[in-house]
């Protein structure tokens, strides 16, 4: 019997409260993660990569409105009915995420160091240890180490803005580490930051993941990175997953209209020409297109397209696509 | 490019330098860089953040006057400030900035927006001259006028807006336009038809371009010639193709090296062995001799002292590094 | 065909604009807070425009003395008690109300524009000798404390209600400089103010007609707290016998003259105190969510 799946999401939905409606943003998603895989979401900014990561954490803001689904834990616990309390416990104990902006991850006004400290006095507080400030200081400093700082030292006695965007991009990795023991959500974690830095900071958390045998969920909008970092790709457009298959397969045999495009439109080393893009935008979430959600963009829509919403079906093994193209009569 | 050659160049710069004044010393942001850029053709200048490709942008417009140097546009002198440059050159040079969000007024329309030049370069008043003006630009950038002329800003996707800081950049009928970053902040589906829109503008009215991106890959696909920067400084300067196929400085493998791809044609023009490490260091006090030596695998004592100056390695393929140098000689 | 084309294009019709009020107004009403503030702020405006009509005893508000009916407590007939004259305390504090609305009226129109346009100024020439002389003399007016420079004022010149207003605006206007300072040397970094700077916009365009719009949320949000506040002060210096004199039917004065029959007669002062407390509470809410308004716009 193989184990169950880290988490295993099933037809989420989740709309957003706004004064011109509800923006029905996730449109059920079901996607899953096993222990020691690395999957990857890539997909448009506004596609629901975000907020899809915030459901399953129980982190939604509060005018998040008509969330369902099922978000099974290990195969046991239902997430979105756990208590508040025990979820908490769940995150503390194994659910982690870097988010899009370090900035706004740290605060200005404390050291690098005590903001540190804090996290990790928390979080040991809730498996009931109380650690001294001496044992606090050198887990921080060990954190510290471990994501390959200079100078570790410096850096704990540092503010924030004393640091340059990738120093602060290892900060919140970090701290995010010290609640990270099954799974690391990172919500574009090299986002603005410069090519050769980005590429330190993925070779950064694959180190790590492999080394504490994480599980990881990354969300970029550099595909390569995805590709390079994953076992598996989800691609997510307008709340709906469109397709999904390994990395390898995905990258190389796309067959969704919108992944295809999508791929295409990425500037290549070889210099091929950029394919033409995408015309037209994310829709508006609060009168989304009826049928499939990407029909207004896409080249080769039909009747059908524009009515019915295409199931995800398997196209090879372990290739699924959800696009009446690939739906054989 | 021989051909190229033959013709004179649309914009010179020679020796251009630009720092800045702070509280705590002298930012050397563009520190002696000579590069020209050839009609109808994109020049790119490529970097990462504090590199200096900004500034330089920034004073090839007029946004402040170099602190040394010179810049010619067709042979006039234009090293000063846009407002103490001749009217029929300040047309000449348009540019398009980085962030969509700041380059639109968000209280006023669109027509707002793109019939101020018109106002104040052909002398247009009337309304419905106005109107037909604008809808004629806005639709070169494929923004069908009927549904955009009276939109604001925050109606529109950050492509749309783009779109709109073009048709503004156009609206002078400039030749020259500078392009600073301008899809950094957007997705690739969306990055695809701009560029797409570029070059078909360029292709229409002859424009040059020039390019400024960290993006080496948008740079291969859309760039004739291109210069490398590094805190203040080009490195390499050459074709793109051959920049591409034989990358020479150090840094420029890097660079390379550290893009995560898509294909496995791409993996292979990826330099090996030369992994990404360090950060680009301060433009306040940059290292003594080259540049890059603290990052640089093969730095040795003459690049700690000796700063290289560029030799041409192959035809018309420049580069900044004691390597080729020694070569040389 | 100019013309025929021009009829084509989706404007800024009533539909447009009355989305937007209904978006300003589902952020505004998130929080029952604000409404209560438009409600006190709308019923405030509505007694200042009509209190001699609604009014139980109008004649009340000025020199009007009937000591038959003197300290009398409060009452079916004199819902707040009447004073040591017989004039009747509700009536005389609805007209309280219009004096309060026409001080902080007068007071804002007269401080918010110069100290608007001065701040607009020294933002956008930030770090130029025209950004040192504005801001220091700002600075100056700043640098005293208000109640000080106020009672200062009235008590070298006479003591009435014009001085008192005229010494509220000299200590009100360089806190809109320091607002607007702030706001628009930011914005005249943005991209869109650079861009017309390099097309060779008119400095007064861009100041007026391209900076100044973007402004207005904060300023209005700012003009909505500064009543309650310029309310209070009008209050204090009449309250120490600097502002409105008697038998004006300040709030102030009110609460003064009232004061010296405490605790036996409490409602002749207490009544007025209680009218400042609910002008300046109104105002505060609705400012709070005038400000959510924008806040939530601007993301």
């Amino acid at each position: 019997m193989e184990r169950p799946p880290l988490i295993e999401a099933k037809d989420i939905y989740v709309g957003y409260k706004t004064y011109r409606g509800i923006m029905k943003v996730l449109n059920g998603v079901s996607f899953h993660i096993n222990e020691g895989e690395k999957i990857g979401f890539i997909g448009e900014a506004g596609g629901g990569k975000t907020t899809l990561m915030k459901t399953i954490l129980r982190i939604l803001p509060p005018n998040a409105t008509n969330v369902r689904g099922k978000v099974i834990y290990r195969g046991k616990l239902d997430l979105m009915s756990v208590s508040e309390k025990e979820m908490k416990r769940i995150r503390r104990r194994g659910l982690s995420m870097i988010f899009q902006d370090p900035t706004s991850a740290l605060n200005p006004v404390f050291k690098v160091g005590e903001q540190l400290m804090d996290i990790i006095k928390y979080s040991r507080l809730e498996e009931g240890i109380k650690l001294s400030k001496k044992e606090l200081r050198e887990e921080a400093l060990k954190l510290l180490e471990e994501v390959k700082l200079p100078d570790p030292q410096r850096v704990f006695d540092s503010y924030p803005f004393q640091l340059s965007g990738g120093m602060r991009q290892r900060v919140v990795i970090a701290m995010a580490l010290v609640s990270a023991r099954e799974l690391l959500i990172a919500d574009e974690p090299t986002t603005n930051l410069d090519v050769t830095i980005q590429d330190q900071i993925l070779r950064l958390i694959n180190e790590i993941v492999e080394r504490r045998r994480l599980s990881v969920i990354l969300i970029s909008h550099a595909l390569g990175a995805v590709r390079k970092m994953t076992n598996r790709t989800y691609v997510l457009y307008a709340g709906d997953i469109v397709e999904t298959a390994s990395s390898d397969e995905l990258f190389s045999n796309p067959l969704h209209p919108y992944t295809r495009a999508l791929i295409e439109a990425a500037p290549k080393l070889t210099g091929e020409g950029i394919g033409k893009g995408i015309p037209g935008r994310i829709p508006d979430y609060v009168n989304p297109p009826s049928g499939c959600r990407f029909h207004p963009r896409c080249e080769y829509a039909t009747e059908r397209c524009r009515k019915e919403k295409p199931p995800l079906v398997e196209v090879r093994k372990g290739h699924w696509v959800a696009c009446w193209l690939y739906v054989k009569r | 490019m021989a051909q190229v050659n033959s013709k004179e160049p649309i914009l010179r710069v020679d020796h251009l330098r630009k720092y800045f004044r702070v509280s705590l010393g002298i930012v050397r942001a563009v520190d002696d860089i000579s590069f020209e850029v050839m009609p109808g053709e994109t020049f790119g200048l490529i970097g990462e953040s504090g590199s200096g490709k900004s500034t330089t942008g920034h004073v090839i417009v007029g946004m402040y006057a170099p602190t040394s140097g010179k810049i010619y546009y067709k042979g006039i002198d234009i090293s000063v400030p846009a407002p103490k440059r001749p009217r029929h050159v300040r047309k000449e040079i348009q540019i398009v900035f980085q962030d969509p969000a700041s380059s639109l007024n968000p209280s006023k329309t669109v027509f707002d927006i793109v019939a101020l030049p018109i106002k104040l370069y052909k002398g247009i008043k009337k309304k419905e001259e106005l109107e037909n003006e604008v809808a004629k630009l806005l639709e070169l950038v494929e923004l069908p006028p009927e549904y955009y002329m009276y939109r604001y800003p925050r109606e529109l996707g950050g492509g749309e807006k783009q779109a709109v800081a073009i048709a503004r950049a156009l609206a002078t009928e400039p030749s020259f336009i500078v392009l600073d970053e301008p899809t950094s902040a957007l997705d690739v589906s969306i990055q695809a038809k701009i560029i797409n829109t570029l070059v078909n503008l360029q292709r229409k009215f002859n424009l040059s371009y020039l390019f400024i991106t960290h993006d080496l890959g948008l740079a291969r696909n859309f760039t004739t010639r291109l210069a490398i920067m590094y805190l203040g400084k080009i490195v390499e300067i050459g074709p793109t193709e051959r920049v591409f196929e034989n990358p020479l400085h150090p840094y420029t493998q890097m660079l390379l090296s550290a893009i995560p791809v898509l294909t496995e044609e791409e993996e292979k023009l990826k330099p090996r062995g030369i992994a990404s490490r360090g950060e680009i260091g301060s433009p306040m006090n940059p290292p003594p001799g080259c540049r890059f030596n603290p990052r640089c695998p093969f730095a040795d004592e003459v690049c700690r002292k000796i700063e290289p100056q560029l030799i041409e390695a192959e035809k018309n393929h420049w580069v900044a590094c004691h390597l080729y140098i020694k070569r040389v000689q | 065909m100019a013309k025929a084309r021009s009829s084509v294009y989706v404007r800024r019709g009533f539909s447009r604009r009355y989305e937007s009020l209904r978006r300003a107004w589902y952020y505004f009403k998130r929080s029952p807070l604000s409404l209560i503030g438009l409600a006190i702020v709308s019923i405030t405006i509505f007694i200042a425009l009509f209190a001699p009509y609604i009014a139980p005893h109008p004649e009340s508000a000025g020199l009007y003395m009937n000591f038959e009916e003197a300290y009398q407590p409060p009452s079916w007939k004199h819902p707040f008690g009447t004073d040591a004259y017989g004039r009747d305390v509700f009536s005389r504090v609805l007209f309280g109300f219009r004096y309060s609305m026409m001080l902080a009226a007068v007071v804002l129109s007269l401080a918010a524009p110069p100290g608007i346009i001065l701040g607009l100024i020294a933002g956008y020439y930030r770090g130029t000798w025209i950004d040192m002389v504005i801001m220091r003399f700002a600075d100056i007016f700043i640098a005293v404390p208000p109640l000080v420079l106020a009672l200062a004022i009235t008590s070298v010149l006479t003591p009435n209600i014009f001085n008192a207003m005229m010494a509220v605006t000299l200590m009100w206007w360089p806190w809109y400089t320091r607002l607007m300072y702030n706001m628009v040397s930011s914005i005249r970094n943005e991209y869109y103010v650079i861009a017309l700077e390099l097309l060779g916009a008119k400095k007064s365009y861009i100041m007026f007609r391209e900076i100044l719009p973007n402004c207005l949320g904060p300023i209005l949000t700012k003009l909505t707290l500064d009543v309650g506040w310029v309310i209070l002060i009008g209050a204090a210096l009449s309250f120490v016998g600097l502002g409105a004199q008697p038998p004006t039917p300040d709030l102030g004065t009110m609460v003064a003259e009232g004061g010296q029959y405490l605790p036996t007669y409490w409602w002749i002062s207490v009544f007025p105190a209680l009218a400042i407390a609910f002008i300046i509470l109104g105002f505060n809410l609705l400012g709070d969510g005038i400000r959510d308004i924008f806040a939530a716009t601007e993301r």
